[in-house]
């Protein structure tokens, strides 16, 4: 039986550009360059090691990848499929503009539930909102176990396995299938895409979904359905210009006066 | 007054400092009651009470400890149904975040995560987050059913007031995901006898300009003269100088110490994103034209090997 893997992935703004709000509070995506979240490649890499693996022991498996945002967050889902992934799709909704972590989460797996699932893999968290809660909300939606923030995982006989490194402790989990699984840039390096691999690409499908396709209601999701409100967004005033001093021989006793006088000696 | 959730992390009874820091600024909006779970829960009440906790939940069910997060949630979802508090406070960890945002999800309220500041609101408390690599500020609240909050380490000072820490054991019933995820087994990290990096007051940390796990030593010597974690940049750690576990930055730990000492490291976006919201920041680096200047309240542009060892020298003299 075909292991039915599928991969979350977010389109986000580059972190290198200048990234803001727009009127409504919302990220500002605009003004911006996006791209496939920098810890969702590891998501990719690992489903499609999964993937591989058991192809290799004679069974198949199939990896989906899903995306949630506008129409430029199939370049999220392109990198994924020049990767490797077999499909994608891509969930799109004029209504979901200003969709925070809860209502994401409702829209993934509602979508996760309509591709068909035993498996889903997700980064740790996205580069732009950092919060790193999608995985487990999915879950709790999905009712399934949460194998969550692995530097190491594996899946065998319907049993996912894996390394999660915490502040005082590392763990080693295990779940049986369907699970969601999230993993961290530890996990392993991603592929880069080939050239073989972004022609093919080109050709992969990719559907297109809407909130009805979903069984969702507008007022669910987007900035009406969202559980927090910004009430103000304040770009932080420029670092007040700090005292740089160039060493000449006294440079260590110099920045020890400094702490000395700001109290931390 | 309204009372006031909050977890309460711990290790074996030990109660690590962020909790504290939560249960002072639970004050600010109402009457602090600890939600303490799994073996220890007890002894926690102590510290608890000593810090304004009027009153301690605790259950030592070997759920906590056995299986992953949802038998937390459990708890504190039976918590809120036993209290009817204003607002769930919880510490910004991994787990902490992934506790609080399925508690709110079950909730059918919202979540703010990684709040560096809080204040009571007319419609609910007000969480100050700092966002895209710390060059915005914003204020938010949660604004359908009881806020749950978690709170980055280090964003108030603990300020004792005693209460009466009453104990009330806590009744659960555990949901059919509860088990769902078992810890077949746990490696407690090896101490290094140095602060956490996620809670430390000060964190000094060492990057490319290091050059070499052998030289680290300089970095851990002027850290343990001042009392403090030690950072890494995402360079050092990919070149195999550091564990990973010390890595600084978006991929790795967001830090936010009172002071943050880093030590040739450059300073590139994804850096100053986990450190940018220290409250003072110094940099040691031979390049003057480094982008971890623009950020800095004292810089040395010099050679670290020589400025770190006459730093770690002088703050030793002084401290006598």
């Amino acid at each position: 039986m075909s292991l039915r893997i599928v991969v979350t992935v977010k389109y986000v703004p580059d972190a290198t550009g200048d990234r803001h709000f727009a009127d409504d509070l919302t990220v500002d995506r605009d003004d911006v360059d996006g791209l496939l979240s920098e810890l969702d490649e590891y998501a990719v890499e690992q489903a499609l090691q999964i993937a591989e693996g058991r192809r290799q022991g004679g069974d198949d498996a199939e990896v989906t990848v899903l995306t949630v945002g506008p129409e430029d967050a199939k370049d999220a889902l392109r990198k994924a499929l020049s990767m490797g992934a077999d499909k994608g799709i891509h969930v799109e909704d004029d209504d979901l503009h200003g969709t925070d972590a809860i209502g994401t989460s409702l829209v993934l797996a509602k979508a996760i539930e309509k591709a068909g699932y035993d498996l889903v893999v997700s980064g740790m968290a996205s580069t732009d909102g950092t919060m790193g809660v999608v995985p487990a909300l999915v879950a709790e939606r999905l009712g399934v176990p949460q194998v969550t923030l692995l530097s190491e995982v594996s899946v065998e006989d319907g049993v996912v396995t894996g390394r999660r490194d915490g502040d005082t402790a590392s763990e080693q989990l295990q779940a049986s299938l369907p699970a969601v699984v999230s993993v961290t840039d530890q996990s392993g390096e991603a592929r880069y895409p080939s050239f073989k691999g972004i022609m093919a690409a080109k050709k992969k499908p990719v559907q297109s979904w809407d909130l009805s396709d979903l069984g969702i209601e507008a007022e669910e999701v987007g900035l009406e359905g969202a559980r927090t409100v910004v009430e103000s967004a304040a770009e932080r005033p420029a670092r007040t210009a700090g005292t740089i001093v160039k060493d000449e021989g006294e440079g260590g006793k110099q920045l020890a006066e400094y702490l000395a006088s700001q109290k931390f000696i | 007054m309204a009372e006031v959730l909050v977890y309460v992390d711990h290790v074996d009874g030990a109660v690590r400092k962020p909790t504290l820091e939560l249960l002072t600024l639970a004050r600010r909006i109402g009457e602090p009651v600890a939600v303490a779970l799994g073996g220890g829960a007890g002894d926690t009440a102590a510290a608890l009470a000593e810090h304004g906790a009027a009153r301690v939940l605790t259950d030592d069910a070997a759920e906590y400890a056995d299986y992953l997060v949802v038998p937390k949630v459990d708890a504190l979802q039976a918590a809120v149904a036993a209290v009817s508090p204003a607002a769930v406070l919880v510490p910004s960890s991994t787990e902490g975040k992934e506790i609080a945002a399925r508690l709110a999800l079950r909730l059918g309220s919202g979540v703010i995560t990684d709040a560096v500041d809080l204040e009571a609101g007319g419609e609910g408390p007000v969480a100050t987050q700092s966002v895209f690599a710390a060059s915005y500020t914003t204020k938010s609240r949660v604004s359908k059913g009881t806020p749950v909050i978690t709170v980055k380490p280090n964003s108030v000072s603990v300020e004792p007031a005693p209460a009466a820490g009453s104990v009330e054991a806590l009744s659960v019933t555990f949901s059919e995901q509860a088990t769902g995820t078992k810890v077949i087994s746990r490696t407690a990290r090896e101490s290094t006898g140095r602060p956490e990096l996620t809670e430390a007051a000060i964190v000094v940390s060492g990057g490319r300009g290091v050059n070499g796990a052998e030289n680290f030593s300089l970095i851990e010597g002027l850290a343990d003269s001042l009392g403090a974690a030690v950072g890494a940049s995402r360079a050092a750690v990919d070149a195999g100088w550091y564990p990973h576990s010390n890595q600084v930055g978006q991929t790795g730990k967001s830090v936010s110490p009172q002071l943050y000492i880093a030590n040739g490291i450059s300073g590139a976006i994804q850096h100053r994103a986990g450190m940018q919201t220290s409250k003072t920041i110094v940099a040691v680096n031979k390049d003057a034209e480094a982008p971890i200047f623009d950020l800095v309240d004292y810089g040395v542009v010099g050679d670290l090997f020589q400025v770190v060892p006459q730093l770690t020298e002088e703050i030793k003299a002084r401290k006598g």
